[in-house]
């Protein structure tokens, strides 16, 4: 075996099994032993699944030696943030409540479609509290670690997602993001990460958080790995309800397209009012890499983040009711306080934000028919420490907390299809995102990929790895 | 829109009451603060003038 599959891609990991020149069982025994040795240290797993992963590559491993076709991710160890349904593990969803349910009966429909395409599930990862987290930490479990400075926050609520993706412990992660559960992580520890439009991927059987706003995407290190994910995760499935049929629309044969002939934007306004200049620094590389001169203002983006504020706050708590009256004590404190907090919240002010919601939409449709992606910052930081509440802002501290999602909050608010797209800045990274219409997915990660071509985006590989 | 931080206390006094919420003492002040920042998201959005008939989007669709 010369291919090493703790630093190769999905697709090289991909190739080599179907090759022949490495095996499915091969590429497992390395990743559970990574993940046995450095795993601990980033927090990232909660379960490891190691006798499924051991059936499911011998499997491959048979099917290849009699001749039968492998998919276009025939031995890619992937793992997925625990909300997902995982069979014969309970739903934790980062809880200690979901601790008592019993086992899941069966995968979530997107676990079920990577395997179809030949992926192993290698386990179930560490996140925020019932998916109500922007920094990776969580009271039961401990924190995820960032795989660039086991002190900083991985981000959340996909913490353990983006630590495992980051540290190598696996190429390819499954998260899910409300408001930037995806986004933000892969900010944080510089990888790229997928947000697809509202509806074109199935959360069935996954945990929810706010059914109005929940997506679910993959997280990898290579722009051609998220799109190979993706691809093999589309298509309609009846039991998710907001689930579009749209058909299979592969991003993967649109890569090597470039940009040439798209029409592409800096967010200006709301996004440039950042306190360091970190994104800023990002954005310009990205603009400069692309030759974009034309800016954009998002009409109201401060307003539409404050919208996916309240519907977030109160439907978050509708969908914790029961455990609060009963379990209060059982949840984490900052959870429990914000989910109480969110159970009064009036609701003509929620019915409000939701009309707003459609106002925005509207305005930013009208934007999409003159411009075909938007680039903005992801984070208006870097990866803050473990714990940190504050940073220093014109001598004064600053709460961090409630700005972490600033900048992603008003994209997911109205569904739109982003790609994180990671900058490795020094000492530590930072995403800038690529936002597209809605369902075209296919020109967001094409911009991705022209930037890591052009040699602008990048996963950095951890020192300490 | 302004709340005062008083009346905050009543309305999670009430909402404790009128939705059967359990509420220690030690928990108040976080759920003040949580509440105190919601509503001022919520004045926000609030604040923007919309059309009587606009209609909301429970359920989105991109």
């Amino acid at each position: 075996m010369t291919l090493n599959p703790i630093t190769a891609s999905a697709a090289e990991i991909a190739g080599a099994v179907r090759a022949g020149t490495t095996s499915a069982h091969e590429v497992i025994d390395a990743v559970l032993a990574a993940i046995r040795t450095r795993g601990q240290t980033l927090n990232a797993f909660t379960a490891v699944t190691e006798e499924r992963a051991r059936a499911k590559a011998a499997a491959l491993d048979a099917r290849r030696a009699q001749g039968g076709a492998l998919g276009p991710l025939a031995g890619v160890p992937f793992a997925v943030k625990n909300l997902f349904d995982v069979a014969g593990l309970p739903t934790l969803a980062g809880s200690k409540i979901n601790r008592a349910h019993p086992p899941a009966t069966r995968d979530a429909t997107l676990i079920e479609r990577l395997e179809a395409a030949g992926a192993v599930l290698i386990g179930a990862l560490n996140m925020g509290e019932y998916a109500y987290d922007f920094t990776g930490e969580n009271e039961h479990y401990g924190p995820s670690r960032n795989p660039h400075d086991r002190t900083r926050m991985t981000g959340g609520s996909s913490g353990g997602s983006a630590a495992a993706v980051a540290g190598g412990l696996v190429p390819l992660a499954l998260g899910s993001d409300t408001n930037g559960s995806i986004r933000v992580p892969s900010s944080f520890c510089g990888i790229f990460g997928l947000k697809p439009t509202y509806g074109r991927l199935s959360r069935a059987h996954t945990f929810p958080f706010v059914a109005s706003l929940d997506h679910v995407g993959p997280f990898a290190r290579t722009t051609l790995d998220l799109a190979l994910a993706y691809d093999a995760m589309q298509g309609y499935d009846a039991d998710d309800p907001v689930c579009v049929d749209r058909g299979q629309e592969p991003a993967t044969p649109q890569l090597p397209r470039g940009t040439q002939g798209l029409r592409i934007a800096v967010a200006g306004g709301y996004f440039e009012k950042g306190p360091l200049p970190q994104p800023d620094e990002a954005v310009a590389r990205v603009a400069k890499a692309l030759g974009i001169k034309r800016q954009v203002e998002i009409p109201e983006a401060e307003r539409a983040r404050s919208a996916a504020y309240v519907i977030t706050a109160a439907e978050g708590a509708a969908c914790h009711l029961d455990r609060l009256r009963t379990r209060a004590h059982d949840f984490g404190n900052a959870s429990r306080d914000r989910l109480l907090a969110g159970a009064m919240v009036p609701a003509s002010l929620v019915i409000q934000a939701q009309k707003f919601r459609r106002h925005f939409r509207t305005q930013m449709l009208k934007l999409f028919e003159k411009v075909d992606a938007i680039i903005a910052p992801a984070t208006a930081y870097v990866a803050p420490a473990i714990g940190q509440q504050t940073f220093p802002l014109a001598g004064q501290d600053v709460p961090l907390r409630p700005i972490i999602g600033a900048y992603t909050q008003p994209f997911s608010f109205i569904g739109l299809p982003v790609v994180a797209v990671p900058i490795p800045l020094e000492p530590l990274p930072i995403a800038v995102q690529v936002i597209a219409a809605p369902w075209r997915e296919d020109l967001a990660l094409r911009i991705a990929h022209a930037l890591e071509q052009k040699g602008v985006a990048a996963a950095p590989r951890p020192r300490e790895s | 829109m302004t709340t005062q931080p008083d009346a905050l206390d009543g309305l999670i006094e009430a909402a404790v009451q009128a939705l059967d919420l359990p509420l220690e003492p030690a928990w108040q002040p976080a759920i003040k603060a949580n509440l105190a920042v919601t509503l001022r998201q919520a004045a926000l959005v609030t604040d923007f003038p919309l059309p009587d008939d606009t209609e909301p989007a429970p359920v989105f669709q991109a």
